[in-house]
């Protein structure tokens, strides 16, 4: 390499010299070469910008096609989301209407009994005691005649005066009966206006469960509608709520991960017995760790087929468009497969424990001068942890059924997650393509300058003679066209 | 509106297929050992130290694997020299009751063992080679519990090439004799000189082991 670098010295012994002499000798040529050479520079840098802002605007068109199609399937999905949930709700509404308010005119009825009843009372209330009779006027009369001492007068008088205090002493009994009878009444009112007031309360109630449910309703029907008119802030609050429901589904199904892998520890150990421990499928996979494995998944498919059918979940069309009474039979063989499974796993459990137990009498007795029989150990302390595991085991599959749930909210939430990080990745990529359109523009520009300053003095002295041919008198600099 | 379907057929697709694509390996898992304890003059002694390693084999191999311990004395190339061998059952529960009966069978042996006037080394190993071939065992182990002193009678033929392809032999307990302690030269020489003489008949690898308190590390069958 060095011998051919200075096979281009003239004088290898002096290299400055040899390569002033060499630039000297170049400067006229790349003097000469100018024009060409910027030219050639300019379409490089113009042919690499144009390609690159091609491709940004190819990616941003991907990006917004991309954010359209997400648009559409996020909308679409929303609408027949929201859709199956107004109708659920006015079922719902439909439901309180048939039982709170089909009995309503029942109410009515008796309501308005309740209030003849009080009215009637109210009326009998109001009746007052007959008043004292028109000869109490005579009486007085009679008791301003003076006696004048006469018997006949005195006993004419006394005996009014007997008479008076009897027939006084009839009227307030009368009185007093009148207002005891009263009070009665009232009393009985009571009960009657506690149950209008009842009656109100619950009529009260029933209303405002239904106005809640009216509430309820009219939010839905606001989100149906701006999903159905596509607006911009309906995607969004899509978009954020697939986001906020994509990682809580993850969440969960990671810990449901954690639950099947317990559920693996406990059932792979004794599925050596079954499958025996010896095979390997892979090159540090056990049969019988597979085998547990499978065991596993077939426990989580018997809880998606039992959630699918029962209508909780919809990751199978087939299964929710069939009649109700295959469902029913789907079912009932799922959830019995399902306990089957969990038997079988709660009995691998219990002989997990069997197993370590002989393992540990075996590694003892290996350990001893001889074999021993094993150290009879408290049979509580023994049975806790494995009546644990046998219900760990039992548990843990049905737990896992329901992990169809959060699987199909993951689901359906990744499609939005990933088209929206699609999307950005794209926008990302235009804007890097963008702007390394415009460095490559810069780039051009900036060789061009680089190119002329070596040959700046031939260039000024260029200049020079131009101005002296024009008298000294520069001409008008016409304004060069820019570039883009 | 038609309800969009989860391509989980696919998915379910892929994973038979990762699961499917490295069954295809067909190594062996499985472990042989063969054993030879020395029973040859003064070593018939350390019989009871030889127990240690059978009971940690005992305690390390796997069902499914192979063991069998045979014994050295004048002439060792016979199914009759060997004490105890075993394919340990695939299931653990039945493969635990096995190493009981073995470890039952070796104690035995340790208790009645008698020295022989000669060590047929050699005459071992072709057993040993023998078994372990018959096993098929992905991983055939040769373990030799001696002092390597090997003494055969005159009309015992074994100045032969031997065969100990894909065989891993371990000498353990190769304890020093009143002659090597008197030119340590000679101890090397003999270890030397087994090291050639199998690295010459395939074995794989050739260790000597003299350390009991890590088993686990020397003797490192997983």
């Amino acid at each position: 390499m060095t011998t051919n670098w200075q096979s281009w010295l003239f004088w290898p012994d002096q290299p400055a010299l040899s390569l002033l002499v060499l630039v000297l000798i170049l400067l006229p040529f790349m003097y000469a070469s100018r024009s060409p050479v910027h030219s050639l520079i300019h379409s490089v840098a113009r042919a690499a910008a144009n390609a690159l802002r091609l491709a940004s605007r190819w990616l941003r068109a991907g990006a917004e096609e991309l954010r359209h199609r997400n648009k559409v399937m996020l909308l679409a999905h929303a609408e027949e989301e929201v859709g199956e949930r107004l109708a659920r709700d006015f079922e719902r509404a439909g439901d309180i209407v048939r039982r709170d308010l089909q009995d309503f005119p029942a109410v009515s009825r008796k309501l308005k009994d309740e209030v003849t009843r009080i009215e009637e009372d109210f009326r009998l209330c109001g009746e007052v005691p007959p008043p004292p009779p028109d000869w109490v006027d005579a009486v007085e009369s009679v008791s301003q005649i003076k006696s004048g001492g006469t018997e006949m007068v005195q006993g004419i008088l006394e005996e009014i005066h007997k008479s008076v205090h009897k027939i006084h002493d009839k009227a307030v009994a009368e009185f007093r009966r009148s207002y005891e009878n009263r009070h009665k009444i009232l009393r009985s009112l009571l009960p009657h206006w506690r149950a209008a007031e009842k009656l109100t309360g619950e009529a009260e109630a029933k209303l405002l469960t239904l106005e809640k449910n009216a509430a309820s309703i009219d939010a839905q029907m606001a989100q149906y509608r701006e999903i159905a008119n596509r607006t911009d802030k309906a995607e969004k609050s899509l978009t954020h709520s697939s986001f906020v429901r994509f990682f809580v589904a993850g969440l969960v199904m990671l810990i449901a991960l954690g639950g099947a892998f317990i559920n693996f520890k406990l059932i792979a150990l004794p599925m050596s017995e079954m499958v025996g421990a010896s095979d390997y499928l892979t090159g540090s996979l056990r049969t019988s760790e597979v085998a547990a494995l499978v065991l596993i998944f077939v426990e989580a498919s018997m809880g998606l087929f039992l959630l699918e059918a029962l209508g909780i979940t919809h990751l199978f069309p087939r299964i929710s468009s069939m009649d109700d009474r295959m469902r029913r039979r789907m079912i009932w063989i799922s959830l019995t497969l399902l306990i089957v499974l969990a038997a079988i796993e709660s009995s691998l459990a219990l002989m997990r424990d069997l197993l370590i137990a002989d393992k540990q009498a075996l590694i003892r007795d290996l350990a001893s001068s001889s074999v021993q029989a094993a150290q009879p150990t408290d049979r509580w302390l023994v049975a806790i942890p494995t009546a644990g595991q046998m219900i760990l085991g039992f548990v843990l599959p049905f737990a896992l059924a329901f992990v169809a749930i959060p699987l199909e909210a993951f689901v359906n939430s990744a499609r939005t997650v990933v088209g929206s990080c699609l999307v950005l990745l794209l926008r990302t990529l235009a804007l890097v393509a963008r702007v390394l359109a415009g460095a490559c523009r810069q780039a051009g520009r900036g060789l061009v300058m680089l190119y002329d300053i070596p040959i700046s003095p031939l260039v000024l002295a260029e200049k020079a003679i131009r101005g002296m041919r024009t008298n000294g008198v520069a001409p008008p600099r016409a304004a060069a066209p820019r570039r883009t | 509106m038609p309800r969009r379907t989860v391509p989980l057929n696919r998915l379910l697709a892929i994973g038979v297929l990762a699961l499917a694509v490295p069954a295809c390996s067909t190594y062996d898992h499985s472990h042989a050992v063969y054993m030879l304890i020395d029973t040859s003059g003064t070593y018939s002694a350390e019989a009871r130290r030889a127990q240690t390693i059978v009971n940690y084999l005992l305690g390390t191999l796997q069902p499914g694997d192979a063991l069998a311990v045979a014994k050295v004395d004048s002439r060792s190339f016979s199914e009759k020299n060997i004490i105890a061998k075993t394919t340990f059952d695939r299931r653990p529960s039945e493969a635990n009751n096995q190493k009981r009966a073995f470890k039952v069978a070796i104690e035995n042996f340790a208790q009645s063992v008698r020295a022989s006037t000669h060590t047929d080394i050699t005459g071992g190993m072709l057993q040993a080679a023998e078994f372990l071939n018959e096993t098929r065992a992905g991983n055939k182990t040769l373990l030799i519990f001696s002092d390597m002193q090997e003494e055969l009678e005159k009309s015992t033929v074994r100045d032969f090439p031997i065969d100990l392809k894909g065989i891993r032999v371990v000498a353990v307990n190769v304890v020093k004799l009143r002659t090597d302690n008197v030119d340590p030269r000679r101890y090397l020489g003999r270890l030397e000189w087994w090291e050639r003489r199998v690295r010459a008949a395939g074995a794989t690898d050739w260790q000597v082991i003299n350390d009991f308190d890590h088993l686990e590390r020397v003797v490192a069958l997983r």
